[in-house]
């Protein structure tokens, strides 16, 4: 029973983080996390259903678990296909009721396979009450070692393929239960079946992505003659080249209104089918390239004379080509993605003419802010340029994203590579109202007067086309001289000046004339000391990104959300910021769904528990399952700058505190019979140090992380896990040891520990996203200890 | 097959949706274009003008969408039309319309016929359209549908709209109904001096605003943006 526990648990996970890749290929990653999170109510539902069947279940365990191991596996492969036919279309949810209908149908089909696997776990807790430490530990560690799993299985399988594998997990766990169980004949035909259909028959094109036919790729194949070119998956996402000879693609944001230059052709990179990267025909050298000086990017080239330049995020490496127009020394160009590096370096090294070739240039298969804060170099200019596209980012379904580019550390790092007198030049999509742009001038005001800026207005410069943005920072003044080449580079390309030092209103808002002069007022506002109250009345959430509230694309405020949803038929619906506001339907979603499935049906169980438990040992579950995610996401973020990648961070967390809490939970029947101590007392103690540890990390990290963010990303690697490791092994004692009170003392109750768990899991990875909007991930992590603390009170008697 | 399909739809919405109903919807329409027009406009430069209105008023836009969207052709909202493709809402249609000033004499271009309706309601006010769409699909429908509804001023081809349509230009006005990363700088050269082109800013769905160009008589460039923008202050207490 225990290695089956392992593998459906495993399978349960591997299959969420499975989806949440698939869906954000098909669909927007937020739509991803609101299906997901609701789909995972089937983990308290199925608490439900044991508590109402529990006797029956009880007689038949080995049949039930084996029977609903193999609805999993089933269900995983068919309710994906099942969930592909729903003509879902987020950006239409807007305007038609219709399509809340195929989201519930969405939700439904994913609800399906996790209610099986959930019903496994809980059939096991629920039935062999003797061995629940032993069971938690084995759930912990498979759910730890699927999300491994998993992530190795993504980078050597197209996602769809990936599906097929983990689908085998709960089907051996079936086989292994079915060996026991009574009703062995037909589980054994079933289950022979569907493997041989699996592996044989399963039709391949019912599981194919069918990609939103709104998105940049489905857009981009629509034209005539195009076509994919290459194509490659891997947890950072799924990378298409698209290649349109007949009509070809011409990706210059901000070019210039009087530029004399056609870009070149072009072959489009998408990643996850959106955030379109142009790689770029370089046939007549990199002179040819005009139209590199005629974007607002180019701005910070009219300032400097052959400087060394740093490029954040070279993508398809435009950046980089502008760098050698402009007559760069030295190219260092930092690439998260080794596959886009590759298409540009190898694969299409000829057609993008050879650009990392150049002995000028060095490429690095890095993160931004990982490479920088490692870097010894001294340069002239860095450069970030657009890394998302301008449909998702008006659309603001970036806003859940975090970014820690564009933090108020961030740009003080950047600007510690940066010789004196060199630049950091950051370009972003014009959005109207202005919100990206006045944000990071907020947070370069900040992060120049933490450096120690006396008047931050003085090095910043901020021009725009109709659809892009430019921000200068500069580490030093800018004098008389630099004004004069930045009006001589604007003026003649009709991009409008928006801040310089000694700006005035009538050097604003000439050529892409706005009805007030915004973004000259914004700044202004921003940098004369008038900062706070401006942020304060402004109708969008424009206060500076940090790393503990990394959240640059947020910028929803509630109280303006009334005004636009009146405009919304001229135009105000593209003003929403629907990513912030899918969160919040989702908590209520989640909140409304998991008192219909989980609560309203455990309240007809028959109470044979004593008075107040439900209240008191409710509780107690309630706040362990809100508190465990709580501390697990915000150390999530807190890796994710040291491991210096998101999937690292995802990846060594995640299973770090998974398999880490099954050790700790293991080891409750040990310690309790070693030190002949009582479970109430060894929850009092596990939580001391909970918050014992927890605390000192927040202290400590930043310094330990300093110190050693140099390392090999192996030794990095191994910190983290033996960091994480004690902190998930006393995490994983609580909810043991209140199981085994309520073993002892309410036996009926563990189904609805097991569904209140299983819902408080559900609520509190929105909520913490939520919080972590607001008031930063250190909160989380304060609210997470204080729920502990609350916790020990309310243990079961 | 096709004449089949749309005799089983024409039953299906019988009851509710015949020309009357469609003649109706129209005028509701156009009733709460006007009522936007008149509360969310503060100046005369966006406000509807009656050629404007009469064409939103003329234009058959049940007949220029999917049969399955026809029911709600007249509601304010855009419509998927398939290939990844959006009928724009009637307000911002009607919005592009007014921007780009139509004038009987003109000759205009339109940069992505999608369901052919803009190229319709400029038809009704200009002397010439000549519009260029790049998905075939889209393109063969629009021009059948154009067809049926009459039109002869309206020359259709399946190309790249990036270098415009040279032997026809320059144009009195151009309109852009794809978005894009930037403006081609050929569809700038094809402005005629004095000549307005119109570009919507935004995704799919959800329109942004709209870009106008003007070129002046002395082939300067200026820009202005429309939307929503307009009608938000952006400070206040809230």
């Amino acid at each position: 029973m225990l290695p089956a526990t392992l593998l459906v648990s495993a399978g349960a996970i591997a299959y969420e983080l499975l989806l949440m890749r698939a869906l954000s290929i098909v669909q927007w990653h937020h739509f991803a996390y609101m299906i997901i999170s609701l789909a995972l109510l089937g983990y308290g539902a199925s608490g439900t259903l044991i508590a109402l069947f529990r006797r029956g279940f009880k007689a038949h365990f080995e049949v039930a678990f084996s029977a609903s191991a193999l609805l999993f596996s089933i269900t995983m492969v068919a309710c994906f296909a099942i969930g592909q036919r729903v003509p879902f279309n987020a950006l239409e949810i807007v305007w038609n009721p219709r399509q809340f209908l195929y989201l519930s149908a969405l939700y439904l089909a994913f609800f399906v396979p996790f209610f099986f696997a959930a019903t496994c776990i809980g059939l096991a807790f629920t039935c062999r009450q003797s061995q629940v430490s032993r069971i938690y530990f084995f759930d912990l560690a498979g759910a730890g070692l699927g999300a491994i799993v998993v992530i190795a299985a993504l980078f050597a399988l197209f996602p769809q393929d990936a599906l097929l594998a983990i689908s085998t997990m709960p089907l051996v766990a079936s086989v292994l239960m079915c060996s026991r169980s009574r009703a062995r004949r037909t589980l054994f035909a079933v289950q022979f079946a569907w493997l041989a259909l699996l592996f044989l028959g399963l039709p391949q094109q019912h599981l194919d992505l069918r990609i939103s036919e709104y998105k940049g790729l489905a857009q981009a194949l629509q034209v005539i003659d195009s076509e994919i070119v290459a194509v490659d998956s891997s947890p950072l996402g799924l990378v298409t080249v698209v290649d349109s000879p007949t009509i070809p693609l011409r990706h210059a944001p901000g070019l210039s209104f009087s530029t004399q230059h056609i870009p070149p052709e072009q072959l489009g990179v998408f990643t996850d089918g959106d955030g379109l990267s142009a790689i770029t025909r370089v046939d007549k050298g990199v002179e040819s390239l005009g139209h590199l000086a005629d974007v607002t990017a180019a701005l910070p080239y009219s300032l400097l004379d052959t400087p060394r330049v740093l490029v954040l995020g070279a993508g398809g490496a435009n950046d980089v080509l502008m760098a050698l127009f402009h007559g760069a020394r030295s190219v260092d160009a930092v690439e998260l993605d080794p596959r886009i590096s590759n298409l540009v370096k190898t694969t299409y090294a000829d057609f993008a003419g050879g650009v990392y070739d150049d002995p000028r240039v060095r490429l690095h298969t890095k993160e931004a802010r990982g490479f920088v804060s490692r870097s010894d170099s001294r340069y002239d200019l860095v450069q970030i340029g657009l890394l998302d596209s301008f449909g998702a980012s008006g659309a603001g379904v970036h806003s859940l994203n975090e970014s820690y580019i564009y933090t108020v550390e961030a740009i003080r790092e950047y600007l510690d590579v940066t010789a004196p007198g060199g630049i950091v030049a950051i370009t972003r999509w014009l959005k109207l109202p202005p919100r990206d742009s006045l944000k990071l001038v907020a947070t370069a005001a900040v992060a120049l007067a933490a450096s120690g800026a006396a008047e931050p207005g003085r090095q910043l410069a901020l021009i725009r086309s109709w659809n892009t943005t430019t921000l200068l920072i500069r580490n030093g003044t800018l004098g008389p001289g630099d004004v004069a080449a930045i009006r001589e580079f604007a003026e003649p390309r009709s991009f409008d000046t928006a801040w310089f030092p000694g700006i005035e209103e009538r050097h604003a808002n000439r050529y892409n004339i706005l009805d007030e002069p915004y973004f000259f007022d914004g700044a202004t506002a921003l940098l004369t000391g008038r900062a706070a109250e401006f942020m304060e009345r402004y109708k969008f959430h424009i206060d500076p990104a940090t790393d503990n509230r990394p959240y640059y694309f947020h910028f929803f405020k509630w109280g303006t959300l009334p005004e636009i949803l009146g405009k919304r038929k001229i135009g105000g619906a593209a003003l929403i910021e629907w990513g912030y506001l899918i969160l919040v339907a989702t908590l209520v979603q989640a909140l409304v769904a998991g008192l219909l499935l989980i609560l309203l049906p455990l309240s007809r169980v028959k109470r044979s528990w004593p008075a107040g438990t439900t209240l008191r040992s409710g509780t107690y579950f309630l706040l362990l399952g809100l508190a465990f995610l709580f501390v697990e996401m915000a150390f999530i973020q807190k890796f994710i700058l040291f491991l210096s990648h998101p999937l690292y961070s995802v990846a060594v967390v995640l299973s770090g505190f998974l398999i880490f809490a099954g050790v700790g939970s293991a080891a409750t029947t040990t310690l309790l019979r070693k030190f002949e101590s009582d479970e109430r007392r060894m929850i009092g103690l596990a939580v001391g140090c909970i918050c014992v540890i927890a605390l000192s990390y927040l202290l400590v990290l930043p310094l330990v992380f300093d110190r050693l963010i140099g390392n090999p990303d192996l030794v990095k690697i191994t910190v983290s896990v033996a960091l994480i490791a004690p902190l998930g092994v006393c995490m994983g004692m609580p909810f043991p040891l209140g199981l085994r009170r309520v073993a002892e003392t309410a036996p009926d109750f563990i189904p609805w520990a097991w569904g209140i768990n299983g819902f408080a899991s559900v609520v509190s990875a929105v909520l913490a996203t939520l919080l972590a909007i607001g008031f930063g991930f250190n909160v989380v992590i304060l609210l997470a200890l204080m729920m502990y603390v609350a916790s020990v009170q309310l243990a079961p008697r | 097959m096709k004449s089949i399909l749309y005799l089983i739809f024409l039953i299906s919405f019988a009851a509710n949706a015949d020309d009357g109903s469609y003649e109706t919807a129209r005028a509701e329409m156009i009733d709460q274009l006007k009522w936007y027009a008149r509360h969310v406009h503060d100046d005369d430069d966006v406000g509807f003008g009656d050629d404007v209105m009469s064409a939103m008023r003329t234009v058959e836009r049940h007949r220029l969408v999917p049969p399955d969207q026809r029911q709600f052709a007249y509601e304010n909202r855009p419509l998927p039309i398939g290939y990844g493709q959006t009928i724009s809402q009637p307000y911002i249609v009607a919005l592009m319309t007014q921007l780009v000033r139509p004038d009987p004499d003109d000759v205009v271009l339109e940069v992505g016929t999608g369901s052919g309706y803009q190229a319709a309601i400029l038809a009704e006010l200009v002397a010439h359209v000549y519009s260029i769409e790049i998905i075939e699909a889209l393109a063969v429908r629009a021009r059948g549908d154009l067809d049926a509804l009459g039109y002869d001023n309206i020359t259709t081809r399946l190309g790249d709209g990036y270098y415009g349509w040279e032997e026809h230009g320059p144009f009195d006005a151009i309109v852009v109904t794809a978005a894009a990363s930037h403006v081609p700088p050929p569809l700038i050269e094809q402005l005629k001096p004095g000549g307005r082109m119109v570009i919507p800013v935004g995704s799919q769905f959800l329109t942004q605003d709209l870009l106008l160009l003007e070129k002046t008589g002395d082939g300067e460039i200026i820009t202005r943006q429309y939307g929503a923008v307009r009608f938000v202050p952006l400070t206040g207490k809230h």
